[in-house]
């Protein structure tokens, strides 16, 4: 079986953001990039599948500009064989090209792949939009599982554990179908040096929006990015009597 | 144009966090429906024409939506949107699962996570781990929306008493089926409507450990959280993890407990009145934001604070 598997690159997740003074998106220079988490959880599934001997070929895909290739070549060294790239120089204030648009440029990827099944991220932590795997399984047609902790894949079928608000679900999806990932499907693995170098020789496509018929216009106008109401903090009491008088006296919580 | 709601409902009765979507509603019109789709639900309409504020509500009752799969929920919300500029859910894991599906099919770009009404086309929603706030503003005919609950005071739940008009399933897609689930049983309030919290992290150290949480939990009627550490060494259900991924809450009073502060912690309870942090690092980043904050051992302290309060 095929499967795709869609990565971003995002800032890293260690980073505290700032909001650029202009108001205009956050600043981007000399900030650490990574692979968007959930999407290294997707591709450590598919890695797992295709060593269980389930899958047979993994490609990722990711839409970006040129340095997201750094992104399909760490989903390489985690074990994906070969990779695209769609490239486009759309601004990535809040996370880059809108889950609409990705969805589309997905669907017309997954026409040219023909692929057995999409693992992907539950949400990017940039955006924090948490949409394109159920938009691209409703341009599909497909089945979705979203928030997997636990997925089987047995033949045309997919049994999906989902972490939902009240605990967890368990779900048959008929195949082809989306999977989204959660925190707790896996733990990627660490990649190793050797791997790194052999990614570098993996085949990788490119190709441009305009080339799979998709408008990168976004729908929604950042009108300004601003810094979150401020919270005053660093205040200490020295032991528990201070704390209840505290609670009880001046934030009258209790 | 009116403004849909789509409810969040357990068949009979409505879940709390629907009314808080539907303040939002009314701030981008007057006139707001509720929809209500499910399996024998009639419980839950009834309840829903009795929100105060509502004019109409839309009841879609049929075997197979009794699991609320987003692959035969989607079509119906597709079809009603037809006579409505605006869809909005609240940004629970039911919300997050369908919206999306839906926007797909009527091609709208999906506006996630509202914190802010400003007009009918511009909202404000925290992006990257809730260290920016966004306001955007949309183009499309039709906007789909994801509505942080607890962005938005709660309409009564009373006062209402709308009609309730039928519509017709668009039937099982044949896609997907329900298998099982587990869902954590407690007495407690609900984490995302709780007035008081209290979280642990990996500083309580075990499952069994967890009781000193739970304990001074149940003495101030409050609901347990925690952080993703605590939940994925195993000391509590995955549905506890407060957080950019997991739940936002802003109860009056949060109290974490051996819980560091990672940015995306915080994402979910930096907007709670009152923050105490309990933490033996007195470097650990929790401190930054927390009102009140004890350096202190928590297996000395907790108890301490559960037997003198
Ligand atoms: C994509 C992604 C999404 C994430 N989403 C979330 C999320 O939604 N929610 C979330 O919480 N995290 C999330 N995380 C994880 C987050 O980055 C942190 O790893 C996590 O919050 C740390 O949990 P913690 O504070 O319990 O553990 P630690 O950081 O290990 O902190 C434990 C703390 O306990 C203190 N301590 C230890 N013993 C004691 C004692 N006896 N008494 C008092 N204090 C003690 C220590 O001083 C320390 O500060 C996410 C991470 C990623 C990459
Ligand atoms: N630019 C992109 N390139 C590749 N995959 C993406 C991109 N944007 C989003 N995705 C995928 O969609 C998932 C959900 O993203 P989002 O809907 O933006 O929260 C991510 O985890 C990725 O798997």
């Amino acid at each position: 079986m095929k499967v795709l598997v869609p990565v971003k690159r995002a800032i890293d997740y260690n980073v505290k953001v700032r909001v650029k003074s202009d108001e205009s998106g956050v600043e981007q220079t000399n900030v650490k990039m990574s692979m968007n988490p959930f999407d290294e959880i997707a591709i450590e599934e598919a890695t797992k599948l295709k060593e269980a001997g389930q899958v047979t070929e993994i490609v990722a895909v990711t839409i970006g500009p040129d340095k997201a290739q750094e992104t399909i070549r760490t989903a390489m060294a985690i074990g994906a064989d070969r990779g695209i790239h769609v490239q486009t120089d759309a601004p990535t204030d809040i996370g880059g090209v809108e889950p609409l648009a990705v969805a589309k440029t997905l669907k017309a990827i997954v026409e040219k792949e023909n692929p057995d099944f999409i693992i992907m991220g539950k949400q990017s932590i940039d955006d924090d939009s948490n949409q394109t795997g159920q938009m691209l399984a409703a341009l599909l047609g497909w089945a979705q599982g979203t928030f997997a902790s636990e997925l089987k894949i047995d033949g045309d079928k997919a049994t999906v554990t989902r972490e939902i608000d009240g605990g967890l679900e368990t779900l048959e999806l008929k195949m082809p179908a989306i999977i989204t990932t959660d925190l707790r499907l896996n733990e990627p693995r660490y990649v190793k040096l050797p791997d790194i170098m052999k990614a570098k020789k993996k085949q990788l496509d490119t190709m441009t929006p305009d080339e799979l018929g998709v408008d990168y216009t976004p729908r929604l106008e950042v009108v300004k990015v601003a810094e979150p109401a401020e919270r005053v903090g660093g205040g200490k009491v020295a032991d528990i009597d201070e704390l209840i008088d505290k609670l009880k006296n001046e934030a009258k919580v209790i | 144009m009116s403004v849909l709601v789509i409810a969040e409902h357990d068949h009979n009765s409505i879940k709390p966090v629907t009314l808080n979507v539907v303040t939002a509603a009314r701030k981008i019109d007057a006139d707001v429906h509720v929809l209500i789709v499910g399996t024998d639900c009639s419980g839950a309409a009834e309840a829903a024409s009795r929100i105060h504020g509502i004019t109409k509500v839309l009841k879609c009752d049929a075997p197979e939506l009794s699991h609320r799969l987003a692959e035969n929920l989607a079509p119906i919300i597709v079809e009603a949107a037809a006579n409505y500029s605006h869809i909005m859910a609240p940004a629970s894991t039911f919300g997050k699962n369908v919206m999306p599906r839906a926007a797909a099919l009527l091609d709208t770009q999906q506006i996630s996570d509202i914190i802010a009404v400003h007009d009918a086309d511009t909202f404000d929603r925290p992006v990257y781990a809730g260290n920016a706030v966004a306001t955007v503003k949309s183009s499309d005919e039709k906007k789909l929306i994801t509505v942080r609950g607890t962005a938005f005071d709660a309409v009564a739940n009373d006062g209402g008493n709308s009609p309730i008009e039928d519509i017709a399933s668009k039937g099982d897609a044949g896609l997907s089926s329900f298998v099982k689930q587990e869902l954590s049983e407690s007495d407690r309030p609900e984490l995302t409507a709780a007035k008081i919290v209290v979280s642990g992290g990996r500083g309580v150290g075990s499952a069994e450990n967890f009781a000193l949480i739970e304990k001074l939990a149940d003495k101030l009627g409050a609901a347990v959280g925690a952080s993703r550490a605590a939940v994925d060494a195993g000391y509590v259900p995955n549905d506890y993890q407060v957080g950019q991924t997991g739940k936002v809450v802003a109860p009056d009073l949060y109290i974490a407990v051996g819980i560091s502060g990672a940015i995306q912690h915080l994402a979910g309870m930096r907007g709670s009145k009152t923050i105490v942090a309990i933490n033996k690092d007195e470097e650990a980043p929790i401190f930054g934001i927390a009102d009140y904050g004890l350096v202190a051992d928590l297996f000395d302290v907790v108890p301490e604070l559960e037997s003198k309060l």
